[in-house]
């Protein structure tokens, strides 16, 4: 019944997923193609859990309903967990391997979430797991994480590899232009494996 | 034209400037805040823009232009309306000559705000037209429309998109851009321009007498709508349009609500043909009521029904709900999902090295038993600290601080409150507390720059909107010239400074300012400084938790022992305060 494909990236405040979600807008322009989405700003972007949808072929409102998103981009794994609600039966999850654990947990003395426990809980879903961070120090920048994350994701986002690297290529710092394309790159090289 | 994938407040500062308009003010407030700050970062600009000290300053400036027959632009949040609510009460009254818009920018959710009220209450309260997108789309062909309708009309247009719309994205077709080559002429007009009684009621005489043209004029544009397609009808405003065109069937009625007031005998016209009516809005039941008075015997489900909240925001899955449990047919069923429980929180916080929570450190330690009335900003988080007992809004820390002094509560009373918040509405605050001679101590956390909202400049920064350096407003002389004897500027990074500057507040009478300067760590990177990370030597570490305690992000617990990620900005606070020494200065990264 739904025309749009769904995609929820998510992260932490400070993350970059802003600048995926207009790497996937942007795209969506190359191809001429209507797109819708949504994303937080304001409070949360200091070091909170933040969220962006982003509707390709979307023609209605921004924000895609818990159980119905094709696939979930996560920057962190905790994020993945915690939005893991949003995917339809079915879907993906490409997840950052990192986890950072929310200070509060420090300072409430909660109980520590390890990375085991949060694999172990996502496991149900179809997962790809991504070591952003190596592959980003491989690119030449640590700051290249997110772009890494959307190169995996190009696996099985329906926009053809060039309308994203295109994309890339308009909204990152020219500076950083050679390591972000190599990020993405290697980025898609580990999502095949997936 | 040219299509592109926008920001909401991209999409309306792209329409300001096909508009094109030629004064821009305002004051920063999520989700409002990107319009100014896109508009103000433009290469070109043919227009004058300023940050403004507060929304009413703003407002009243705004006002002064429009009276000038120049088209002027207005932006704040939601509860920056309330400030701003005394000069638009009468704005309507007096009228302009050149389109004013004042946009005002709803937060259902409260996302990042204290409350959710509903601005369109404002705009029928004053009788001046609002106008409510239900996409980032219409938003921006709003804008464009609200200058010319504002002119046509000869009154202010409140324009109030909400979160969804201000912080969504889409493919929007823009036009072109244009230069205005107006400048402005004030024609003296007394009847018109000074309210005095004789004046005013004449105004408000003419003010009522436009209504009934100013509701067939918004049916005429467009922006109030309906197909007739069966025996049911759905009749929804705002982003709440885009929820239900998701969803609706082909075979129920669909009214989109866009514009206010509306033209009752139009809605009258379309609710007479249907059997059962469902309306969905976000917040008040601002259209239900409308909707109510021109039903007659037809059942209207909504709010008052039970069917909708009147909290919160809709979603697509909130809004397919509402029209199953009306009994009205949806076109997709959305699968029940639910956020896992045991998910821990991340619920944001200060930055690594921020100043706020440096200075919250200083004053729980010599405060211990102090009652800690504070205000809206960053340092709002300081919450998670301890260091936050009340915020209610904007420049309330001073003024609540004196009211609980005077109460008779015996305890040490510690307000604080950011530079652009002092200096919105807090100065008022400390005058009135030093006539009153209450006792209190007040913390301007002065870190030169309004950085919730993503770091605009205000009068402490020493910089206009467009990046003009200006004399810097000094906040001593402020406080001094408002009578305050103990003004004491320390840097807050300097643990012992900070703490013997409050200790000498607390031993003395009346009101006490310290001011905890140091710029926020955002800016300051952006500014290109970079201070030496720190290192844990976990030879000496002996996990008491005290640096972990402070709540710095860059601190973890890595197994048994502290450590320090890469997110450390340097700020030394920790090493200041952890009793073994085992925090110092690391290698540059
Ligand atoms: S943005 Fe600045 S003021 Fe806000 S928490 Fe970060 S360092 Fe502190
Ligand atoms: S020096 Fe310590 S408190 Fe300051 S930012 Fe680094 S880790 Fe955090």
């Amino acid at each position: 019944m739904k025309e749009s494909y769904d995609i929820l990236v998510v992260g932490i405040g400070g993350q970059g997923t802003i600048l995926a979600s207009n790497i996937l807008g942007e795209a969506c322009m190359i191809e001429n193609r209507p797109v819708k989405g949504a994303e937080t700003h304001g409070m949360a972007q200091r070091g909170g859990s933040v969220e962006s949808h982003i509707r390709i072929d979307g023609r209605f409102g921004p924000l895609i309903a818990p159980g119905t998103a094709d696939i979930i981009i996560a920057f962190d794994m905790l994020e993945a967990f915690r939005y893991s609600y949003y995917l339809r039966p079915g879907g993906k999850i490409i997840t950052n391997r990192r986890l950072v654990v929310p200070t509060s947990v420090f300072m409430q003395g909660l109980p520590v979430p390890t990375d085991r426990e949060i694999l172990g809980r996502l496991s149900g879903y179809e997962l790809c797991v991504i070591d952003a961070e190596g592959l980003a120090k491989e690119a030449g920048s640590l700051l290249t994480q997110n772009i890494v994350m959307m190169g995996a994701a190009s696996q099985f986002i329906p926009l053809k590899t060039e309308s994203l690297v295109q994309s890339v290529s308009r909204l990152v710092p020219p500076k950083t232009l050679e390591a972000n394309l190599k990020a993405f790159e290697l980025g898609r090289v580990a999502g095949s494996s997936c | 034209m040219e299509r592109r994938y926008l920001l909401g407040n991209e999409a309306i500062a792209h329409a300001c400037l096909e508009s094109p308009v030629d004064f821009i003010c305002g004051y920063p407030g999520t989700p409002s805040s990107e319009v100014v700050d896109i508009l103000r970062m433009q290469p070109e600009r043919n227009f004058y823009i300023e940050w403004s000290v507060n929304e009413k300053v703003a407002l009243e400036n705004a006002l002064g232009a429009a009276w000038c027959g120049i088209r002027a632009l207005c932006t704040m949040k939601h509860v920056g309306l309330n400030v701003a609510a005394d000069p638009l009460m009468t704005s309507s009254y007096t009228g302009v000559t050149g389109g004013l818009v004042i946009m005002s920018a709803d937060d259902p959710f409260a996302h990042s705000s204290q409350n959710e009220q509903d601005s369109r209450m404002y705009a029928k309260f004053a009788k001046v037209p609002c106008f409510d997108p239900g996409s980032i789309q219409e938003a921006h062909d709003m804008v464009r429309d609200a200058f010319l309708f504002s002119e046509d009309i000869g009154l202010p247009v409140l324009f109030r998109p909400t979160t969804r719309i201000c912080h969504s994205k889409g493919d929007v077709t823009l036009g072109d851009l244009r230069v205005s080559g107006r400048t402005g002429q004030f024609n003296r007009d007394p009847a018109q321009y000074v309210v005095i009684p004789a004046h005013t009621r004449v105004l408000h005489k003419k003010l009522n007498g436009k209504q009934a043209s100013i509701k067939e004029r918004l049916v005429e544009l467009g922006y109030n709508k309906a197909e007739v397609r069966g025996r049911d009808a759905v009749i929804a405003s705002g982003i709440a349009v885009s929820y239900v065109s998701e969803i609706i069937p082909h075979s129920t009625s669909f009214a989109k609500i866009g514009a206010y007031p509306i033209d009752e005998a139009w809605l009258k016209e379309f609710v007479s043909r249907h059997e059962r009516v469902l309306v969905i809005e976000e917040l008040s039941p601002f259209v239900e009521e409308e909707v109510l008075q021109v039903a007659g015997t037809i059942p209207v489900f909504g709010k008052k029904s039970g069917n909708a909240p009147y909290e919160g925001e809709l979603s697509p899955a909130a809004v397919g709900r509402i029209m199953k449990s009306a009994g009205f047919a949806t076109n997709y069923d959305f699968p029940v999902a639910n956020y896992p429980p045991d998910a821990p929180p991340r619920p944001p916080i200060l930055c690594a090295g921020c100043m706020h929570r440096a200075a919250f450190y200083a004053i729980k330690k010599v405060f211990r038993e102090g009652i800690f009335p504070s205000d809206i900003g960053c340092y709002t988080l300081g919450l998670q600290l301890g260091g936050v007992d009340t915020t209610i809004c904007m420049g309330a820390s001073i003024t609540v601080a004196s009211g609980i002094a005077h109460s008779g509560e015996k305890r040490d009373v510690v307000c604080t409150i950011g530079d652009s918040t002092f200096l919105h509405t807090g100065i008022q605050g400390l005058m009135n507390a030093v006539y009153s001679n209450a006792a209190i101590t007040v913390v301007i956390l002065d870190n030169r720059i309004t950085a919730m909202t993503g770091h605009q400049p205000n009068p402490s920064t020493g910089i206009t909107a467009c990046g003009v350096p200006v004399p810097p407003v000094s906040l001593e002389a402020i406080c001094r010239s408002c009578g305050v004897l103990y003004v004491e500027t320390v840097d807050p990074y300097n643990l012992t400074l900070m703490v013997n500057a409050l200790k000498e507040a607390k031993a003395r009478p009346g009101v006490k300012v310290v001011i905890a300067r140091h710029p926020c760590v955002i800016s300051a990177r952006r500014a290109g400084i970079s201070r030496r990370p720190y290192d844990v030597d976990s030879e000496k570490c002996t996990a008491c938790g005290t640096c972990v305690r402070f709540g710095c992000p860059a601190i973890e617990m890595g197994g048994e022992k502290a450590v320090i990620t890469d997110g450390c900005s340097g700020c030394s606070l920790c090493a200041q305060i952890c009793p073994s020494g085992a925090i110092t200065p690391g290698v540059r990264k």
